[in-house]
């Protein structure tokens, strides 16, 4: 242990309120902290900076997941194991479920939650690309009031976010509109369990026998954060799946992406695995031509 | 009298206490008045140290803090040269070296305070290659900066160039590797001037301990008292560093006067700590048209890191298993071990033939391609025979058929079907697959003249209950001494595994029966535990008390007696050397080992060229290693064993900078886990070694070395690129692919 | 010397015993149990949430208790490897460990033993894949998986577990 452990602070608020009070009361002094999976690993390492945090993981207001007919809510504590169990995440939201499966072991999926792999920021999460994806709204909340943005847009820079110090994330809305969209997600870490990303890769698109109707990207590890590629989307977007659509959108996709070197992998590396992902991703909506299952998932069997 | 318990899979001696959580590591150990200590480190490749200062807002006056002038003896880790210092007097020569030790009763404070010293270091030009090592572009150690070189002859390699039909050359590299043993390094030290040093802690070596003490306080030998704690791991790693720690936490106990734990956590075990020495080895082969082996050259160097440690053995090992299992008339061996300014790597599972054996064995794959044989045909054509002589001039005298292993390890493994098909799907797959194998030996027990110069020492001794109890300094670690030492005596004197009791090494009560490295443990001192209990046997028997044919309870009444009218009941026995064996240090030549286990094992990838990844699907290991005394336990040392190479192979990269190790985090330095590993299908051939206990021999390294080149065989061949360097990370293997895939499209 | 904090009293259940501590707050579980509770069998080894040495049970959930601060216990039902077996009995798994050989150093173990159990009382007869997965987050550096993978097989096959 690199910290000298009795100068940090933990609360635990009885309540929502009570966290949300502290919070605008000293706004930038207290942090929330949830299953700590990744605050624990930076004060173990002694590269805690902030010294004040508000346990909230026992808060039942940021629990639970709810279904209405246009949208699956998820409580900001949302843990990787109760994605993983959920029927209608299975069903609908693959991406995500596969997300979490591909989450650390068992132990990090019982404690890590979605809000905390969102406002860690790390562009190596491997949730948010399947967040980005499917459109994620987010609410934010603060003792004075809530507010619903799109996940896209939120990370405004490495580590940097719209999220403001009085604020916590509340919940994480799916609108169910992608259902009958092919889907695919594919992880490339150092290994095949417990790994980070070293690329990671999330895609669906909508079909039209061989058009592309509707497509969303989104890729971790290959910029300052996770990237929704908004425009090899658009390049691909009434496209007709062939060779020559392959080609141009992997020479899109490299522009668009910024890897870098770094202990883990290298920005060609990066940039290689990118633009194959791509390919593959494309290759499956090519092969199953207008059947609208998600049989793309079959594509990260590992 | 019964003998049942050799080749049966008896109940691990202390597997009720590991399973339940109540064997006691270091760490689980509490004193009174217990300090805890830490080691501020260089943080400099290379300089001279002009000053420390202690910065503010910490009680000092509250810590005990050690520098090298605290030192009451000697300033060097005693080992094979002297040149490691406790404390860095004046000059630093790698980056984790020790400069001050400090002392307090609160953990949390020590972090705080190691943060607050401050090293003024004047940096020097560091050296943190191989090759700039070799080029003497700046002088680090010694004259030279070779730690040690040996040159190895046999026949005239001159002379065969000119008749050869094929001359092959190639160069391989492989990395360093960390052992990461789960449990970290740790001591406990309790130092009383008037008195003596007695520590506690996790280690492979009571007695390297116990004589680094010695000169480190200048005390005689009954005044230092070493004793182990339960070991979680140490691979090599806890061999030659735990003097370090012991040393450190016996100097702020001397100090301070009271307890002192010294606990590594794992940053700074993984970058301050010994780790597999990285190497590299230039093979020129000479070959004739009908696929014989006409010469070999083979130059072998090491990095050694800052300081000698064990460097000179690890070459030597490196150095002798380098031609591998083959028939050759001429060959010539040139080996180095170099200075550089990273910590000093060390003992290592496998230590040195790994590196060796995986350049052997991907080099001559390289060769059978070029004289236009399969790997297996070529290798067939070469195996060494019985009667035929090794490197060193070792003739075989066992009946050693590596033909039968490799045969057997590509039948089992399914080889001829699998490449022929792989061949035939492959093309136009994303996902390629491939098979590979390696075939190798690995020498038990100390190089040379190595088990002659330790001469070991085990005792028994039974006690009025007719309970035996084994005196050994040798350590279980996990291998599972205590349970082979147990069921080899019980079986030599007809008792019950239950009676038998094996005394945790401690210096004070056991005698040295040398360190527990080498796969020696049940090879050298299993022998010697059988002996000493033939011993008791024959005193109990010389005696009158027991009688022939006797039964456990017999055997309980002849102690009872014997110890009422002679007192205790003890019996020793010392290592001699098998008969007719040789061994010249000043030419390198005789017989290298006293015997060796043979193996070929047998790798099944898949790589996917979409993201470069590398599985291993399948793996089988065929190994004759004499009789095996405990099948699960041999079975479990092989998969182990495995596993790491895999680990060596595919994963475990350590990433430098500036000669440190910048991954030193289990995040980043990647092991496999329960998914990446293959079925592990292990398969024992035994033929008995007369001077090996119950015919056993040592087969713990054994796993490390053939694993890796068999798995980057298997990449050569679902890929036909011919990659030349361990960890084949993904980066790497793209890398190569691009290469030939331009060769291609420029042929 | 930075400020210190006000310890915390904090109330929770371990291994079926309900007791009442002081500790910092954002000590870690691990070693409020190691060093308050002297229960040694939860081993350290890396502090970072990658080895599984320190697994615990957390209101029935694995959980690394390495990267858990005390306060969030507050509460909560904590199982240790010290809990599993019951007096002299051991559970199945810690049978099977010993029989197949899934302990060598033991370092390891409590955490694997830990995983194991838990792994079986949610999914009593776990395929093969079931189980590597159910032990990634549980490294093992002298075994290679193979024996510890048998141990979870024989211990399901053995009668006494949970089906
Ligand atoms: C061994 C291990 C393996 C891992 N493997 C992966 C992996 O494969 N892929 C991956 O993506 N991640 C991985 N992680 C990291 C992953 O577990 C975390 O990112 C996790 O999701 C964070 O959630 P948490 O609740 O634990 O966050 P905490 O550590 O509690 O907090 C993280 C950050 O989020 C903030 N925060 C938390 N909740 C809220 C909220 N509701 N509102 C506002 N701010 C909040 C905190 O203040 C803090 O800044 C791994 C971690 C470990 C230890
Ligand atoms: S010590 Fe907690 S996971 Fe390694
Ligand atoms: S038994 Fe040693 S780490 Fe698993």
């Amino acid at each position: 242990m690199r910290s000298y452990v009795p100068a940090y602070e933990l609360r635990a608020p009885q309540s929502l309120e009570a966290a949300l009070e502290l919070l605008e009361r000293e706004p930038d002094v207290w942090r929330p902290l949830a299953g700590g999976t990744d605050l624990m690993v930076l004060f173990e390492a002694g590269k805690l900076t902030h010294r004040k945090f508000l346990s909230i993981w026992k808060l039942s207001e940021l629990k639970g997941v709810e279904v209405t007919p246009e949208h699956v809510t998820l409580g900001a504590l949302t843990t990787y194991t109760q994605v993983q169990a959920h029927a209608v995440l299975q069903r609908e939201f693959p991406l995500l479920c596969q997300a979490a499966r591909e989450t650390g072991g068992i132990a990090t999926q019982n404690r890590g939650t979605l809000a905390g792999n969102i406002v860690n920021g790390s562009p190596a999460a491997d949730s948010p690309p399947a967040l980005l994806v499917y459109d994620a709204q987010i609410e934010l909340v603060s003792a004075r009031g809530s507010r619903w943005v799109p996940y896209q847009g939120f990370h405004t820079g490495y580590k940097t976010m719209v999220l403001r110090p009085e604020e916590i994330i509340r919940r994480i809305r799916l609108p169910r509109t992608k259902q009958g969209w092919r889907q695919y997600y594919r992880k490339v870490g150092t290994r095949k369990a417990q790994a980070i990303s070293k690329v990671c890769f999330a895609g669906s698109a909508q079909m039209q026998h061989n058009t592309i109707r509707d497509i969303r990207m989104a890729l971790g590890s290959v910029a300052p954060i996770v990237l929704r590629c908004a425009r090899t989307e658009a390049a691909l977007r009434s496209q007709k799946v062939s060779a020559g659509a392959f080609a141009a959108a992997k020479e899109v996709l490299a522009q668009e992406i910024t890897p870098i070197d770094d202990m883990r992998s290298t920005a060609a590396y990066r940039l290689r695995v990118a633009q194959n992902l791509l390919e593959e991703f494309l290759l499956q909506l090519q092969n199953n031509g207008g059947d609208e299952s998600h049989r793309g998932l079959a594509a990260a069997e590992s | 009298m019964k003998k049942h318990l050799i080749g049966r899979p008896v109940p691990r001696k202390e597997g009720r206490a590991k399973v339940t959580g109540q064997a006691r590591y270091v760490d689980d150990l509490v004193f009174p008045g217990m300090l805890y200590g830490a080691t501020v480190r260089s943080r400099v490749p290379r300089g001279r140290i002009k000053g420390i200062s202690f910065g503010e807002g910490i009680p000092w006056h509250e810590f005990t803090i050690v520098t090298a002038k605290d030192i009451p003896g000697e300033n060097y880790v005693a080992l094979i040269a002297h040149d490691q210092p406790y404390l860095a007097d004046g000059a630093v020569n790698h980056s984790e070296e020790p400069v001050v030790l400090l002392a307090h009763p609160e953990k949390y404070l020590l972090e705080e305070a190691r943060r607050a010293v401050q090293l003024e270091i004047e940096a020097l030009r560091p050296t943190f290659t191989i090759e700039d090592s070799l080029n003497k572009k700046e002088i680090i150690w010694g004259e030279d900066n070779l730690f040690k070189s040996y040159s190895v002859e046999k026949g005239n390699v001159d002379e065969v160039w000119a008749r050869a039909d094929f001359i092959v050359e190639g160069e391989y590299r492989t990395g360093a590797q960390e052992q990461l043993y789960i449990e970290t390094n740790g001591m406990i030290a309790v130092a009383i001037p008037e008195k003596g040093v007695t520590v506690w802690g996790s280690m492979q070596c009571p007695y390297y301990v116990h004589k680094a003490l010695m000169a480190l306080f200048g005390l005689p030998a009954d005044k230092v008292r070493v004793i182990q704690s339960e070991t979680g791991g140490g691979f090599g790693g806890k061999e030659e560093y735990p003097s370090m720690i012991a040393g450190h936490a016996a100097l702020l106990a001397w100090k301070s006067g009271k307890p002192v734990k010294i606990i590594y956590d794992r940053a700074e075990d993984m970058a301050a700590t010994t780790k597999r020495h990285p190497s590299r080895t230039r093979h020129r082969t000479a070959v004739s048209k009908d696929g014989k082996l006409l010469g070999m050259e083979i130059d072998f160097v090491i990095d050694g890191g800052a300081y000698t440690t064990l460097s000179p053995v690890v070459l030597s090992r490196g150095t002798i298993h380098a031609p591998g299992p083959y028939f050759c008339p001429n060959v010539r061996i040139r080996s180095r071990a170099v200075a550089t300014n990273a910590p000093p790597h060390g003992a290592f599972r496998g230590f040195g033939a790994p590196q060796s054996i995986f350049a052997l064995e991907r080099h001559l794959n390289r060769v059978a391609r070029a004289i236009g044989l399969t790997p297996e045909e070529f290798r067939r054509r070469n195996f060494i025979q019985p009667g035929q002589t090794t490197a060193t001039g070792q003739v075989i005298r066992e009946n050693v058929n590596m033909n039968h292993l490799l045969e057997r390890a590509l039948v089992l493994s399914d080889y001829h079907a699998k490449t022929a098909r792989f061949a035939r799907e492959n093309s136009g797959q994303r996902r390629k697959k491939g098979m590979g194998f390696a075939s190798f030996m690995h020498g038990a027990g100390f190089t040379g003249s190595g088990e002659q110069y330790l001469a070991s020492v085990v005792e028994l001794e039974a006690t009025p209950q007719g309970r035996v109890r084994v005196l050994a300094a040798s350590t279980e670690i996990g291998q599972g001494t205590n349970t082979i030492f147990s069921q080899i005596a019980a079986d030599a004197l007809g008792l019950d595994y239950d009676s038998i009791e094996i005394l945790k090494p401690d210096t004070a009560s056991v005698p040295n029966s040398g360190p527990t490295v080498a796969s020696r443990t049940c090879m050298v001192v299993g022998k010697l535990v059988e002996a000493a209990a033939l011993g008791l046997q024959q005193t109990l028997v010389g005696s009158g008390y027991l009688p022939e044919g006797y039964t456990p309870a017999g055997f309980e009444r002849a102690c009872k007696r014997y110890i009422e009218s002679h007192g205790p009941l003890k019996s020793s026995s010392q290592y001699q050397p098998p008969p007719g064996i040789h061994w010249d240090d000043a030419t390198y030549y005789g017989d290298a080992y006293g015997t060796y286990a043979w193996a070929v094992y047998v790798a099944e990838v898949t790589v996917d060229t979409v993201t470069f990844e590398i599985e291993v699907n399948d793996f089988v290991a065929v190994q004759e290693v004499g009789k095996v005394i405990h099948p699960v336990l041999a079975a479990g040392q092989i998969e182990g064993g495995v596993a790491q190479a895999i680990g060596y192979a595919l994963y475990e990269n350590v990433v430098w900078n500036e000669g440190r190790m910048f991954n030193s985090q289990m995040t980043n330095y990647i092991m496999p886990t329960a998914v990446d590993v293959p079925p592990i299908r292990v398969f024992f051939e035994e033929l008995p070694y007369s001077y090996g206990p119950a015919g056993a021999k040592g087969l713990g390294e054994l796993p490390m070395d053939g694993a890796a080149p068999a798995i980057v065989n298997a990449i050569e061949n679902a890929t036909g690129v011919s990659i030349h360097h361990i960890p084949v990370m993904p980066e790497s293997l793209m890398e190569a692919l691009a290469v030939t895939e331009k060769a291609v499209e420029r042929a | 010397m930075p400020d210190r904090v006000n310890k915390a009293e904090i109330t929770c259940t371990v291994n079926g015993e309900t007791l009442s501590l002081k500790a910092y707050p954002m000590a870690r579980l691990l070693d409020v149990l190691r060093q308050e509770l002297r229960l040694t069998g939860t081993k350290e080894g890396c502090g970072e949430g990658e080895c599984g040495a320190c697994s615990v049970w957390i209101d029935g959930e694995i959980a690394n208790s390495c990267l858990v601060p005390v306060l969030q216990v507050a509460g909560s039902e904590i199982k240790t490897i010290e809990g599993i077996a019951t007096g002299e009995q051991l559970h199945a798994v810690q049978e099977a460990f010993i029989s197949c050989g899934g302990a060598q150093c033991g370092i390891c173990t409590p955490g694997m033993v830990m995983a194991a159990v838990n792994l079986l009382e949610r999914t009593p007869h776990p395929s093969e894949t079931e189980i590597r997965m159910g032990l990634a987050g549980n490294l093992c550096r002298c075994t290679g998986y193979m024996k510890i993978f048998e141990a979870v097989v024989r211990a399901c096959q053995a009668t006494g577990v949970k089906a």
